[in-house]
Parts: C-alpha cells; sequence; structure tokens
C-alpha cells in the first residue's frame, strides 16, 4: 500500500541529525508518485552501512531492477524495513544503460545474494563484488538479459497484448505450428549445445584440492574424500525440479547450494506484456497453493497506484479468503515434512483432507479449487454464493480447531519427529534476519515480524492475534510456528465470520480496462511461506512498465546452504521440507 | 516416559481406522452411490473415508466451477437460432493467454459489419480456465462450462475449437447454472424495464414541449 511505501517522516530529521554526511549526497526522488531516496552509486554501501548500523533499518525486503528504456538508464530499487516494524525506506540507484554497475550490497545484507543475481540475469546489471555473480533463473547458454525492455524472443509476437491477429484480425492459428520445436530457442553466437558442457560442478573444486585430499576433515587419521552429490532436480522430496549440490564427507555436508530455474517462464516478462487485470490469474500461479493471497498483494500494489479502496464486505471477505489459504498452506507443509522425514503420507493425508474441505469452498466461491483468480481491483470477482458463510462458521467454529488439536496429539509430542527435528537445521536470529528470510522461518529464529503485524495493509489491525515466534530456530520451531500460525487464523477466521457486513462487494464499476496513472507501488502481504511483495511501475499506459516480485520462497533459500552445513544428509531433505517451497514461486 | 507420543500418535490412526468402519455402519451399506450420504461425507460432518469411488461415484459440482468456456445461442419459438455474441471483441482483448480468436464479416449489401460472429475460435491448449471473458461479457453470451471430461486421442485435430462446437443453448445454461441464470435474467429485465421507462419518460417530455 502506498501508506507503507511512503517514507516516514522522522527520517528526513533522522538523517539530518545524522552528521548530515548524506543530506548533501542523498536526493528524495521527486518524480511524480514515487517515493524514497536516490543515492550515487559511490556511496551506496556507505548509504546502507549507514541506515542498518544507525536507523536500524536492518531487514532488506527486495532488491530490483528497472530498465527504463527510453530515458538510456536503468534503476536499482532497494526496499529496507526496520525488524520492530513500520514503513519502508526506499533508496535507489541510477545508472547507464549502456554500463550498468552497481557494488555489490552482499557484504551489508547477504540476503541480497539471489537477488542481485537475478537482476543480473533478467536485467543484465552487473554488480561488483559479487562473489558468484552468474546465472540463477536462466540456463548459462542462453543469450541477452530478457527483462531489457529491448530483448526479444525468437517466436516474437507483439509488444504488448491484446494481440491484434486475435481481435479485430481473427487470424487462427496453432502456436506450435509457428514455432515448431528446435525454432523455439537461439543461442549466443558460436555456441553449440551439443558440445557444451556445464561448468557449475567446479564451483566446489579448488576447495576439494585443498581440504579433501588429506585427511583430518573428519577428525580421523584415516584418509577420505569428499564427494559431490546432487540432490535433484527430479529428487522426490524437493518439492518440483529443484536440485541441491551437496559437498559431502562421509554423510555429513560440508557445503551445499541450491539450483534452480528448472521450472522458469519468466513470470515478469509476461507480466509486463500484459495488461493490469490480466495479471490477475498469472499470479495465482506462483505459489499455487496459497493462490487467494497472491491475488491480494498483487491488487493491493495496484490498488495504491491506483488510488481506491475496496467496500467493507470485500476487505472482509478477502482476509477470510487469505486465511483459509493459511491454514491450507501450513497443512500442506506439515503434512509434506512428516513425508520428508519418511512418515509416509499418513499424516499427510490427515492433513490434506481438511484442507480438502476448505478447496471446496474456493471451488463453491471463486470456481476453482487452486487457480482462485478471485480477487479485483477494488473488488472481487463475485460475492459469496448462499449457504457458503454457514460452511465456513461449521469448519472455523467446530471442525478445524478440533482437527488441529488432533494433528497436534498425532506429532507434536512424536519421539522420533522429536529427535528428527530439534537441534536440526538451526538457524540464528542474526542470520535470519541478514539473510531477509521471511515467514514462519523468521519467526522461528525469535524474530517477532509478521507484516500483518509490523505494517498492517486490508483490515489486520481490527483483529485480535498473536503473532507466533519461536527462538530455536531449528525444524522443529518452524513445525511448531506453523502449526501455532494455523490456530492463529482461526482467531481471525472467528472474528471475521461474527463480524461480516452485508453490502456492495465492488468500488466503481468493474472495467476490462483499468486506468492505473503513472507511478510506482509496492504491494507486501505476509503469505504462508513468508512477505510476498509486488513492486509494480506504470507508466499510464494499459500495460505494467515493471512488474516484479519479491518471491519468499525463492529468497528464503538464500539460508538454506547456511541452515544445512554439518547436517547429515537426510535431514537435508527435513529443512528444504520446513524451509516449505513451492518451486512455482522460487522460479517464476 | 519414552514412548508415550508414539504410543498417542498410533492412537490417533487407531481412531481413524475404527471411524471408517463406524461410518460403513452408521449408513448401513448406503454409504456409496446415495445422494444423501454423498453430501454428508463431503461436507464439514464428514467422517471415516472422505475420498470419491470415480468414475462410479463423481463430485457434485458447484454452480460456479468453470473450466471451459462456450459460446451461448438463444432458441427462438419458430426454430430458428440467434447467437448472443456480437463481436464486440472484449473476450480476446481481455484473454490473459491470448488463446480467442474472432472473425467478423460484413453484410455485403449494406457494407457494415454484422453484430455476429463469423467464426469463433478458442485455442484450449493455451485456455487457462481464469473465466475472465466470462465474467466481463456485457452480452452474457460467453459462459464456463462444467464438462472436464475432455481426454481425446488426437489433440492436433480437436483443441481448437471452432464455432460449432464452441455453442450451446442458453437452456443448458441455465441448467449448469441456474442461481447465476436467473439472476442475470432479472437483471437484464430490469435494465430493459428502465430503458423502456427512460424513453417513455422522454417521449412524454417531447409531447409536453
Amino acid at each position: 500500500m502506498t501508506e507503507n511505501v511512503e517514507v516516514p517522516k522522522e527520517l528526513d530529521a533522522t538523517i539530518q541529525s545524522m552528521d548530515n554526511r548524506f543530506h548533501d549526497i542523498v536526493t528524495l526522488d521527486d518524480r511524480k508518485s514515487y517515493t524514497g531516496y536516490l543515492v550515487p552509486v559511490e556511496n551506496l554501501i556507505d548509504f546502507a552501512t549507514s541506515i542498518r548500523d544507525d536507523l536500524g533499518y536492518d531487514y532488506l525486503s527486495s532488491v530490483t531492477g528497472v530498465d527504463y528504456f527510453p530515458e538510456e538508464k536503468m534503476e536499482v530499487v532497494y526496499h529496507a524495513y526496520k525488524t520492530s516494524g513500520g514503513g519502508a525506506l526506499v533508496f535507489k540507484v541510477q545508472i547507464p544503460r549502456e554500463k550498468p554497475e552497481v557494488p555489490s550490497l552482499i557484504s551489508v545484507f547477504p540476503g541480497s545474494d539471489f537477488q542481485e543475481r537475478e537482476a543480473w540475469d533478467l536485467l543484465g546489471i552487473r554488480f561488483s563484488g559479487h562473489p558468484n555473480l552468474t546465472r540463477i533463473l536462466m540456463w548459462e547458454g542462453f543469450e541477452g538479459h530478457p527483462l531489457r525492455k529491448d530483448w526479444k524472443e525468437p517466436f516474437f509476437e507483439e509488444e504488448k497484448k491484446p494481440y491484434k491477429n486475435r481481435w479485430p484480425e481473427g487470424g487462427v492459428y496453432r502456436i506450435e505450428d509457428e514455432v515448431p520445436m528446435g525454432k523455439n530457442v537461439k543461442y549466443p553466437l558460436g555456441f553449440d549445445p551439443q558440445k557444451w558442457t556445464p561448468e557449475e560442478q567446479t564451483t566446489f573444486k579448488e576447495d576439494m584440492d585443498s581440504e579433501a585430499g588429506d585427511n583430518g576433515s573428519n577428525g580421523s587419521a584415516m584418509h577420505t574424500d569428499q564427494i559431490v552429490v546432487n540432490l535433484g532436480p527430479q529428487h522426490p522430496s524437493t518439492h518440483g525440479v529443484f536440485r541441491m549440490v551437496a559437498r559431502l564427507d562421509g554423510e555429513t555436508v560440508v557445503d551445499l547450494y541450491p539450483e534452480m530455474g528448472y521450472l522458469h517462464r519468466n513470470h515478469e516478462k509476461i507480466g509486463e506484456r500484459n495488461t493490469y487485470i490480466m495479471n490477475m490469474p498469472y499470479t495465482d500461479r506462483l505459489d499455487y497453493i496459497s493462490s487467494m493471497s497472491n491475488n491480494l498483494g498483487y491488487a493491493l500494489a495496484v490498488e495504491s497506484l491506483m488510488g481506491i479502496k475496496p467496500p467493507e464486505r470485500t476487505e472482509y471477505i478477502r482476509v477470510m479468503m487469505v486465511e483459509l489459504t493459511r491454514i491450507v498452506s501450513h497443512l500442506w507443509s506439515i503434512g509434506f515434512l512428516l513425508n520428508d522425514l519418511g512418515a509416509f503420507f499418513t499424516p499427510a493425508l490427515y492433513a490434506i483432507n481438511e484442507r480438502e474441505l476448505i478447496l471446496d469452498i474456493f471451488e463453491a466461491t471463486a470456481g476453482s479449487r487452486m487457480m482462485c483468480n478471485y480477487l479485483r481491483f477494488g473488488g472481487i470477482s463475485r460475492d459469496l454464493p448462499d449457504g457458503i458463510l454457514e460452511t465456513v462458521r461449521e469448519l472455523v467454529n467446530e471442525r478445524l480447531p478440533r482437527k488441529i488439536d488432533e494433528l497436534d496429539t498425532y506429532l507434536t509430542e512424536n519421539e522420533i519427529l522429536r529427535s528428527r527435528c530439534i537441534g536440526v537445521g538451526v538457524l540464528s536470529k542474526e542470520d535470519a534476519i541478514a539473510y531477509s528470510a521471511a515467514g514462519p522461518v523468521l519467526r522461528a529464529s525469535g524474530v517477532s515480524y509478521d507484516v500483518r503485524r509490523a505494517d498492517p495493509y486490508s483490515i489486520y489491525e481490527r483483529f485480535e492475534f498473536d503473532v507466533v515466534v519461536r527462538y530455536n530456530g531449528d525444524v522443529y520451531d518452524r513445525y511448531l510456528v506453523r502449526m501455532e500460525e494455523i490456530r492463529q487464523s482461526l482467531r481471525i477466521l472467528h472474528q471475521v465470520v461474527r463480524d461480516i457486513p452485508e453490502g456492495e462487494i465492488q468500488t466503481g464499476k468493474a472495467l476490462y480496462q483499468v486506468r492505473v496513472p503513472a507511478g510506482e507501488a509496492y504491494g507486501r502481504v505476509e503469505n504462508p511461506k513468508g512477505e510476498l511483495g509486488f513492486y509494480v511501475v506504470s507508466n499510464g499506459k494499459p500495460n505494467p512498465w515493471r512488474y516484479h516480485i519479491r518471491a519468499p520462497s525463492f529468497i528464503n533459500l538464500t539460508a538454506l546452504g547456511k541452515m544445512c552445513k554439518g547436517e547429515k544428509v537426510a535431514d537435508v531433505v527435513a529443512i528444504l521440507g520446513s524451509i516449505d517451497i513451492v518451486l512455482g514461486e522460487t522460479d517464476r | 516416559m519414552y514412548g508415550i507420543g508414539i504410543l498417542k500418535g498410533l492412537g490417533v490412526t487407531l481412531k481413524h481406522f475404527v471411524e471408517t468402519y463406524v461410518d460403513d455402519f452408521r449408513w448401513l451399506g448406503k454409504r456409496y452411490y446415495n445422494e444423501e450420504a454423498y453430501a454428508v461425507r463431503q461436507g464439514p460432518k464428514a467422517t471415516g473415508i472422505f475420498t470419491v469411488q470415480y468414475p462410479e461415484e463423481k463430485l457434485i459440482i458447484p454452480e460456479n466451477f468453470r473450466y471451459l468456456p462456450f459460446i451461448l445461442y438463444e432458441e427462438k419459438d419458430d426454430g430458428s437460432i440467434e447467437d448472443r455474441c456480437t463481436s464486440c471483441g472484449i473476450c480476446p482483448k481481455i484473454c490473459p493467454p491470448q488463446c480467442i480468436w474472432i472473425v467478423r464479416s460484413n453484410d455485403p449489401e449494406t457494407g457494415r459489419p454484422i453484430p455476429a460472429p463469423t467464426e469463433f475460435f478458442i485455442d484450449i491448449d493455451i485456455c487457462m480456465s481464469c473465466g475472465l471473458c466470462a465474467e466481463y461479457c456485457p452480452f452474457d453470451a460467453i459462459k464456463m462450462d462444467h464438462v472436464f471430461e475432455i481426454a481425446s486421442y488426437e489433440r492436433m485435430e480437436h483443441h481448437i475449437l471452432n464455432k460449432e462446437q464452441l455453442s450451446k443453448p442458453v437452456s443448458y445454461y441455465s441448467s449448469i447454472q441456474p442461481k447465476n441464470f436467473r439472476r442475470e435474467e432479472e437483471a437484464r429485465v430490469a435494465k430493459e424495464a428502465a430503458k423502456a421507462a427512460k424513453k417513455k419518460e422522454r417521449e412524454a417530455k417531447k409531447a409536453a414541449s
């Protein structure tokens, strides 16, 4: 929401009082409907260190780039927050488009690691000082940086939807006839996919030569070798096509890094070609377990650009749907954590049973079980059908509390679960903040940070609920946080079904072509997986100029290597399960 | 004591195991293929086995369920049919994956466009079942269907649906979505009444002046 993105008023005073060091250098971004500060490239690291240490903006939420093609410049946009709560400090760096180079903030905020790699991969912005600036979502033999405005795919139809040949021309064709297999890829000059071998296995090579050759890394005098093992991309417990490259010493993980992008479809490029309303069903496909929640993040971002608010009843319905989604997602996550631990499918199916009843509510209301596409700008697509509210009441007041308690009795005290989870995959409080972890991962490490409380959106400030915190930062605590969050969601739902008013569901008329004034907005919501942010830049045209997603599943993986070091191979699977990723969102 | 947690957990499993038989006994053999039992089995009061015996038993589809779009035509009393679609072009313009093609044509005599589609194509390989076309159609001419068993042997031939394959009568729509149909008809009647009233008023004004 705009209120959140706006720079806090005390900030100017703080910057002035700091020591006037930055007051002379930093300028306010005075473009219309833009917020934040413009920082010169050479002062970036100083500025970032200073806001972290002196002003308390210790949580770097989002790093992304924008290609301002007509003005021949690139911009890197950073959103920093305080873990004690409050609005964003937005700062930006502008660089020429021909030679976009920015110092990497990885030394100040390690959580910017993957996000900077993503900006390099998709926009070609070079982050000097980044230790491993390689492609992360696209593959190594890919030509160009697809999010640049002058990049075109091999089968290029038109710059913007709607395409003219659908209407008014009506020249029907099959896409596969136009782009047969083999013609749909473009390689860089001199690149032969048949002869190319990936280099990334060598990332560990130097360490291996130096360390593993001699003895002693496992404490014994016996000569041991370390081996590199790929878990995935089709490993059954990686929750999708996701690969973890692990260096092992016996059964112990010495080093591990995640490798993703197998499901990459350049969601953001698609989004920039779409009109605003067309993006709504696409957001369903990000974290496909919690589509209602994704819809809300995007709707908030665009609504703040348009300057509208939904009616009262809609707000309640939205919160109801989003909290039901949270229950769905956490049930799924708990069930599959148990799968990853080897308790094959009995706990998962008990959890999915309840999920099914909630999906029935979505199906009856929105029309689809998973790809809900329910929210609209300033409203929702349709009102609740007759009788659905009674079903929700019955579920929320009677069945779900009972079933959650049953799941609790079933799992929480189980000795096998406890011994597999307690003390495994520990992420300390400091690391969790530094790596920009979000959601249950962050709260299990002792950081009481929930966007619903820290920076309330929609009507969350009206409801009574607790932010769930645990302090050990291990797999077990993440499990407990999720379990307790289901109860807190039920608490919110009790209040929603009690207070939900009658009334309109749409502000203004529902239009198929909304007018979005120029400007930028960052809409963020507390998704079940963590903080989901939508950074949208509009230039007043029917299609967004920039549409970026801060994906919690993606950024939470930054800390995966850290969590897995020193653990056993079998625990890596449990640790990944406890982060709870969805590949549709990780790879986008 | 070590092991209590496991025993408690096993107790839950045992409870689930027993419940499946209890529920079978409760319905005395009428648990399956019985509409009344079915509504309870799939609702918030469900106990016992939760799954349905597809394809013998099928889930009851809620009215708002959407799968693929189809276009509507009115059946006139004299047996002729008339498309509701006026080929206004909103659905191909709003379709997110751009899977709708409409071909228009002009009247050979007057040279003006005919307010009905000559051809209407939907590539169902591309359709993402989002329902935006049905939602924003100002003439209620395109709606989302409930048919989901559409497997075919040959996707090259069958997966671009033409106007003939897409068209279904309004009576079919009113059978799958009775409440939505009734609401839309009421809205339409109210709108026409308002229009007529306005016209009358204008005429009265004209006559007065």
